[in-house]
Formats: structure tokens, sequence, C-alpha cells
């Protein structure tokens, strides 16, 4: 007799974040620039968004480019070789091929066949959804080393005359490398969706509803901004007290707060909210970035840690939120 | 219960700490857009604040009715009662 019981699978004890890359479009774009389309003005912008400037993306920073030259930084950074890299997972909304996932791509392109490859829909909290599964995968032993990036070309699907969104949305790319870790390096998520929620950040139109326009145009994101300005500033906070909470962690206990870069009125908004002491750095890239939806937390963590305002070893919080309305939330160490 | 002048003053110093207007300026005839410059977000910050502090539910289709700050007054004390 043969012993049917299927073997569980073991892997790391801790993972950890080894490496962080990002990749910032080269397109620099004003709000003047922006108020060519829309009535509203350079100070309107700065004072609802904090948004000086934004980086679109030109024709040849792609999906699958952006996210390959973040990668790369990253796994550099990470002293790992593509071909030790088990999973590559791409969070993003908008490459506008459905299929195959571009992740499959991306692995391609950056050596790692025949890692594992997919993509994930969950808007401006992919990222921190890409980190949470990388990091059970890493600690179950679904992989050794996981590639999560969060990318995004929004500036595709943004209408340039829509005055609730048109200055507010961003291109650009940042990758993770998630390993085995001597300590804990990525804490208990907390996450959730809530689709009774679904229609106040959402591409306005289907695919066949295109089709059915007698003169197609390209979907695009729309937002209502007050609703999703209140979850996002108070929910959220309750939820970031939450992940600090299941890393048995205090709010004295944080050196870095890096909030998804949705508008800086909700980063101060959530910062009031959580009562973040004087010490706590907090990530403010949106300013010369714009909302990279999932993109923004990696950006704004090599941001921070090439200007020195973070270090390596740092305890940051991630929390990222938006269209679901979804979002995530860890706590982390720097690498 | 709140009496009106209780429910003004709490919401002045509410308005003062999200927006830095004097508390002073907060007065039932004015205008939170027009006369006290509290524009929607900082006005969504308000509203939830005093959600708190009076115990009430503001729902964001209500917000937008809120004009002036009597107007916000009147809906925290019809809610209290």
């Amino acid at each position: 007799m043969t012993d049917k019981t299927i073997r569980t699978g073991s892997g790391a004890s801790h993972a950890g974040i080894h490496g962080i890359g990002g990749y910032r479009p080269s397109r620099v774009v004003t709000n003047e620039e922006i108020c060519q389309h829309i009535d509203s003005s350079d100070e309107w912008i700065r004072t609802r968004s904090g948004i000086i400037e934004r980086k679109w993306a030109e024709p040849h920073e792609t999906v699958q480019m952006m996210s390959v030259a973040s990668s790369r930084k990253a796994l550099s950074r990470a002293g790992i070789d593509p071909a030790q890299v088990d999973c590559v997972i791409v969070a993003t909304v908008s490459h506008l091929l459905q299929t195959p996932a571009v992740a499959t791509l991306v692995s391609e392109e950056l050596g790692c066949t025949p890692a594992a490859a997919f993509d994930i829909s969950a808007a401006c909290a992919g990222f921190c959804h890409g980190v949470a599964l990388a990091s059970d995968m890493v600690r179950s032993g679904s992989a050794k080393y996981v590639l999560a990036i969060g990318v995004e070309r929004l500036s595709d699907i943004t209408d340039p005359t829509d005055r609730g969104t048109a200055f507010i949305f961003a291109d650009g790319a940042g990758a993770a490398v998630v390993g085995p870790s001597e300590a804990e390096g990525i804490g208990p998520v907390v996450w959730g969706a809530d689709g009774s929620k679904f229609d106040l950040i959402r591409q306005n139109e289907t695919w066949t509803d295109v089709l059915d326009m007698d003169q197609p145009v390209m979907p695009t994101l729309r937002m209502d901004g007050n609703p999703v300005f209140r979850w996002a500033s108070f929910e959220m906070a309750k939820i970031a007290g939450e992940a600090l909470d299941r890393a048995g962690m205090t709010i004295d206990d944080l050196d870095v707060f890096i909030p998804h870069q949705a508008n800086m009125r909700i980063v101060d908004a959530m910062a009031r909210a959580l009562k973040l002491p004087e010490h706590v750095v907090i990530a403010r890239d949106i300013a010369y970035q714009g909302n990279t939806s999932a993109a923004s937390i990696p950006l704004a963590t090599e941001a921070l840690l090439e200007s020195g305002d973070a270090k390596s070893g740092d305890t940051a919080l991630f929390i990222a939120f938006g269209a679901g309305l979804a979002y995530a939330a860890q706590v982390v160490t720097l690498p | 219960m709140a009496s009106t002048e209780e429910i003004r003053a709490g919401l002045a110093e509410i308005v003062n700490e999200v927006a830095g207007i004097p508390a002073d300026d907060v007065q039932l005839d004015k205008s939170f857009v027009d006369d006290l410059d509290v524009d929607s977000l900082s006005m969504v910050e308000v509203v939830v604040a005093a959600e708190e502090q009076f115990g009430v539910k503001i729902p964001d289709d209500e917000v937008k009715n809120l004009k002036t700050v009597g107007d916000a007054v009147a809906y925290i004390e019809n809610a209290q009662s």
C-alpha cells in the first residue's frame, strides 16, 4: 500500500522585501497643460490635490517596458539574479491587451522564464495585494523569490476633459523583490473589498458598450471624489491601525508612513486621523508624480530611500486603496 | 442634548481645526464655501468630525445641502432629536 497522503509544502519562516525599484516616465505634464482641456487653474489643482506636476509615459514607455525597467533596478538592488525568481506578479489596470497576462512578457524579457507569471486587478491597491501574495508564497514554499510589480499607464484611460480626474492620474512602475528573510519583514496583510461602492471609481463603459457607439472612443476612468475622499481618509485610517495591531506594533514604532499617493489631501487627512507622531516620515511623492495607482507605493518608497528621508531597516506602513473599493495594508521593513 | 449655540460653537472649533478659520467667524449665516473658504474636501472632514462629536450620521448625499453653518447646525439638531 502506498501512502496517499499529500505532502504539505513548506517554505521560509519569514519573508521580506530585498529590493525596490521604480520607473518614472519621461514626459513632465504641468498643471498649465492639464488646464488647456479643463476649466481649472494651477492653484485649484494644487489646493485640491497637492499635485504640482505629473509624469506621463511616451509611446515607447509601455506597461511592459516600465515593468522591466523597475524590476531590473529592484533585482540589482536585491542582488538577485532573474533566474532565481519563481513568480512574477504584475498589478495593473491599464495594460490594454487583456490576455495573455503582461507578466508573462515581463518575465520573459527579464530572464525569469519559466517562473509563474500572472496579472492581478486590484487597481490602486494592487501593489499591496501583490506583496501580500508574494510573502505568503515565500512562506508556504510556492516560490523562493517573487517579483511584485505595480505599473500603470493611466494617461491612456484618462479623459483629459473630465474635471474630476484629468489632473490626478499619471503613469509609472515600481517593483519589489520578495524572498526569504532572517526576521519577519512583511507583516500580516489587512485587506478587503466593498463591492457596494463599485461605482465610485470605475471604467465608465464596458468594451462591448464602446462597440455599440456610433463613434467608438476609449473607455476612461470616472471617480466620485467626495465619497472616495471620505472613505479613503477615515475608513482607511482604521485599516492602517489594524495592520499595525496585526504586526504587533503601535503607531510609535513606525518610522515611515507610505500610503497610496491618491491625493495629498487624503495623505494629510489620514495622517491627522491616525495621529502620526512627529518623527514619522510621510511619503508625499504625489506632488511631482501624480497618482500612479498600483505604482505609487513602490515609487514613493524608492524616492524616500534615495533621498535619505528613509533608510534600510526602517519600519514602514504600506496602505493602498482604490477602485472596488479594494484595500490592503501591511507593515514592512524597508530594504 | 446640545443647544443650538453649543452645536455652533462645537462646529466652529472643528472648522478651525480642519481649515484654520478663526472660530469666531463661524456664525450661523455664514456660507462654508463663499464666506469661510471651506472647500468640499475640507467639508467632508468637518462632517466626519461633527458626526463623531455629536453622535449623528450625515450621509454623503446630505453634505451638499449644508450650504451655511446654520444648515449644518439645524441638521445636527434634527438628527439628535
